[in-house]
């Protein structure tokens, strides 16, 4: 590392929209719960891609034992950052690539859009990337005057339709055939009118256009699933081999990657290329797999730069608790088994991560004010932790952020909240028997307000209950009354 | 043997019945139940809304009184769930590391209803009568926190009359989830919505499960359409006998 740095690091800066939600979740979430067409939508491709998974992982008989190989090396990885990092830095300079590291967004925007403009070109070709969509990388090179071509097809129905992705794995998941369909005709330069909304004349379509762009780029952005240190060695795992065409065909490419993602060796890939795919997409293995190392004369890109990005990472390494949401191989698992997901799409949470893994891993990276809500996003119903490969324990990190959130609110001497307040009362009440049970039986008052045993209308907050549901009346005599008449005192 | 009764503040002061059904159940089966009556509540709600150091007394009053108990009970699988899952993480996480390891050996000797009567009990045929259609609803924390598995479920196949109806998507979660229901609260009414539409699928009489506070949610649900279908806590289900339930 070129510079040494002292100091509690830093969240990801807060104009990266990419990260920071405009909205609080309950808020876009009801919008997203209205729009039936996108619930459908949503809906029939989790269950599909559960149902594949499901079936995939059941094939595997030590699957348990590989999930805890993954989650030990992940942490032990975890432990020795700093050591992996400069390992890996000195294994790519050695086979004739550049590294850069880029502290956050801004940063790593610049270094990418300093390298294409060295270049010349005015456009270039992009193998599907998170990392990429979190830092805002195709805008920032718009307005350098720089054409960003996303070449996954599900990511270029997202661009084409100038929308943003809603799912880590499906980014177009929301869409359904017919709306693909209209998109293509509307922006895809010389799309045939004729186009059907069968699945292989789009793929077709989006072919010819694609081609186009993988002969004519001179430059390439990716992203990677991996980094093996050991040998300076880059790693992306894809299924349409679209990636691959980027990978190989350009002069210049240029990588940008989350500082998380390095394994120490090969032998470390062996247990992630068994969870990664059976997690994602429900297959044994994905059909692309494409590994790359420095520049090789005569073959393949013979420039080749690699951005290491922080944009928070650090600060989550720094959070002994929450550190663990660094493990995540953006599977998407968690996405497809989470209820809440499920019904309310992957914008409503206002992240490049949505889903479980995002309702922790975005509040992470950009500090919890930046992201309040997201950590409420959840019943805790804990699907996501049993289908996450690398056994994120991501129900408890949620309750951990959950605690920080509100302790943050507290130390800012922020006005006490109602909730706050009741929730300081009830803690006062129930600390003594004596207040409980004095509680218990105020309780009683309740049911002037009930009919036939039921309660239609609450007061606000509670209003929130009453407006679908009933709430019991309450009973004529708490239990520890009933004890005492019935069981004597103890 | 001397179990003693953890009732949790819902079952005190909203569901009796469930801690009555408990009590008869645990007695029927000829064991001595103690109710501590010091116990308040576990701090569930507090620790899952973010508000640990106010959970904290909730801990440590815990511990308190069921330091001495040998068996502790409660009839619900997420109170359970956050005594063992919980409360030693948040005495640790606040620098009480003596209470965290009394919080631990507590919560070691803790027990949801479903997972004594098998475990460590040792029964399946409980003795009960209830001539009903029923379906049941696997709650989140008694199947992916404590993993109850099928323990209920075998309970409620030696209930005599008892005919079990298979609940269709059962592990979905009904969207509950504590104060999710009111922070979130067209979320967790999409979630209810689609859990009554499995639930009157079954044409069950009855939906019983692990976890009164579920139960609240769906039954105050269900009770919104006049379905018939009503809601009754599996403790209630495996304390009816043919003279009725009794207490």
């Amino acid at each position: 590392m070129s510079r040494v740095f002292l100091g509690m690091p830093a969240h990801a800066p807060a104009d990266v929209a990419a990260l920071h939600a405009r909205r609080p979740f309950p808020d876009a979430a009801r919008d997203a719960l209205a729009d039936t067409q996108l619930r459908r939508n949503i809906g029939a491709a989790t269950a599909t891609i559960r149902g594949k998974r499901a079936a995939v992982v059941a094939e595997v008989d030590d699957w348990e034992q590989l999930r805890l190989a993954g989650q030990a090396i992940k942490a032990a990885t975890m432990s020795r950052l700093a050591e992996h990092l400069q390992r890996l830095e000195r294994e790519v300079t050695a086979r004739g690539g550049t590294v850069h590291w880029a502290r956050d967004a801004a940063e790593a925007n610049r270094i990418v859009t300093d390298l294409v403009r060295a270049t010349g070109a005015d456009e270039v070709v992009k193998v599907k990337s998170m990392v990429t969509q979190e830092i805002g990388l195709n805008e920032a090179l718009a307005e350098a005057g720089i054409a960003a071509w996303e070449t996954d097809l599900a990511e270029l129905i997202v661009q084409l339709g100038q929308d943003t992705p809603s799912h880590i794995l499906v980014p177009a998941i929301h869409r359904n055939r017919a709306e693909i369909r209209e998109i293509f005709l509307r922006e895809m330069p010389g799309a045939d009118p004729a186009l059907t909304d069968d699945p292989r004349a789009l793929a077709m379509a989006a072919r010819a256009h694609l081609r186009r762009k993988f002969l004519t780029a001179r430059v390439a952005v990716s992203g990677a699933n991996f980094a093996v240190a050991d040998t300076g060695t880059l790693l992306v795992v894809e299924s349409e081999g679209n990636g691959r065409m980027c990978l190989t065909l350009p002069d210049t490419l240029i990588t940008v990657m989350g500082i998380e993602k390095i394994v120490p060796t090969w032998s470390d890939l062996e247990v992630f290329l068994q969870l990664l795919p059976r997690s994602s997409t429900g297959e044994r293995m994905n059909p692309y797999t494409s590994a790359w190392t420095g520049v090789t004369p005569g073959d393949g890109p013979q420039e080749f730069h690699l951005v290491l990005l922080d944009n928070g990472r650090t600060a989550v390494l720094a959070d002994e608790v929450g550190r663990e949401a660094l493990h995540c191989i953006r599977c998407s698992a968690c996405l497809n088994v989470c209820p809440v997901y499920e019904r309310t799409g992957g914008h409503a949470y206002g992240s490049v991560y949505p889903g479980p893994i995002g309702a922790v891993l975005t509040p992470l990276l950009t500090g919890t004010p930046g992201n309040p809500s997201l950590p409420y996003a959840s019943t805790l119903c804990g699907a996501c932790f049993d289908a996450c490969p690398v056994r994120i324990d991501i129900p408890s990190l949620l309750v951990h952020l959950r605690g920080r959130t509100t302790q943050e609110r507290a130390e800012a001497h922020l006005l006490p909240s109602a909730e706050a307040v009741a929730m300081a009362a009830a803690s006062w009440v129930m600390a003594s028997p004596r207040r409980f049970a004095w509680a218990g039986r105020s309780a009683r008052l309740g049911r002037l307000l009930a009919r036939r045993g039921r309660i239609r209308r609450l007061p606000p907050p509670l209003s929130a209950w009453t407006t679908a549901r009933d709430a019991p009346a309450p009973p004529a005599q708490t239990f520890r009354d009933w004890w005492r008449s019935n069981r004597g005192k103890q | 043997m001397r179990i003693a009764l953890f009732v949790t503040c819902l079952s005190d002061t909203l569901f009796p019945q469930v801690g009555q059904a408990t009590t008869v159940l645990l007695e029927r089966l000829g064991h001595e139940v103690v109710f501590p009556q010091a116990q308040t509540c576990c701090g569930q709600m507090h620790i899952n809304t973010g508000y640990q150091r106010q959970a904290l007394p909730l801990v440590e009053h815990y511990a308190d009184v069921f330091a001495d108990a040998d068996a502790i009970v409660a009839p619900s699988g997420s109170c359970v769930g956050s005594v063992r899952h919980q409360h030693a993480t948040v005495a640790r996480s606040l620098g009480r590391h003596q209470l965290a390891q009394r919080s631990a050996a507590v919560a070691a000797k803790t027990f949801e209803l479903c997972e004594f009567l098998v475990d460590v009990l040792g029964v399946t045929d409980v003795g009960a009568y209830f001539p009903h259609r029923v379906t049941y609803h696997p709650t989140c924390h008694s199947l992916r926190m404590l993993h109850v598995a099928d323990k209920p479920l075998r309970l409620l196949r030696q209930v005599r009359g008892l005919s079990l109806i298979e609940l269709p998507d059962a592990e979905q979660c009904c969207g509950f989830g504590g104060t999710f229901a009111l922070k979130n609260a067209d979320t967790s009414t999409a979630m209810l919505a689609d859990k009554m539409t499995r639930v009157l699928s079954t044409r069950a009489e009855v939906l019983t499960a692990g976890d009164s506070s579920c139960l609240m949610h769906i039954g105050g649900g269900l009770g919104r359409l006049s379905s018939g279908t009503r809601t009754l806590h599996i403790a209630e289900i495996l304390a009816a006998t043919e003279t009725g339930a009794g207490s």
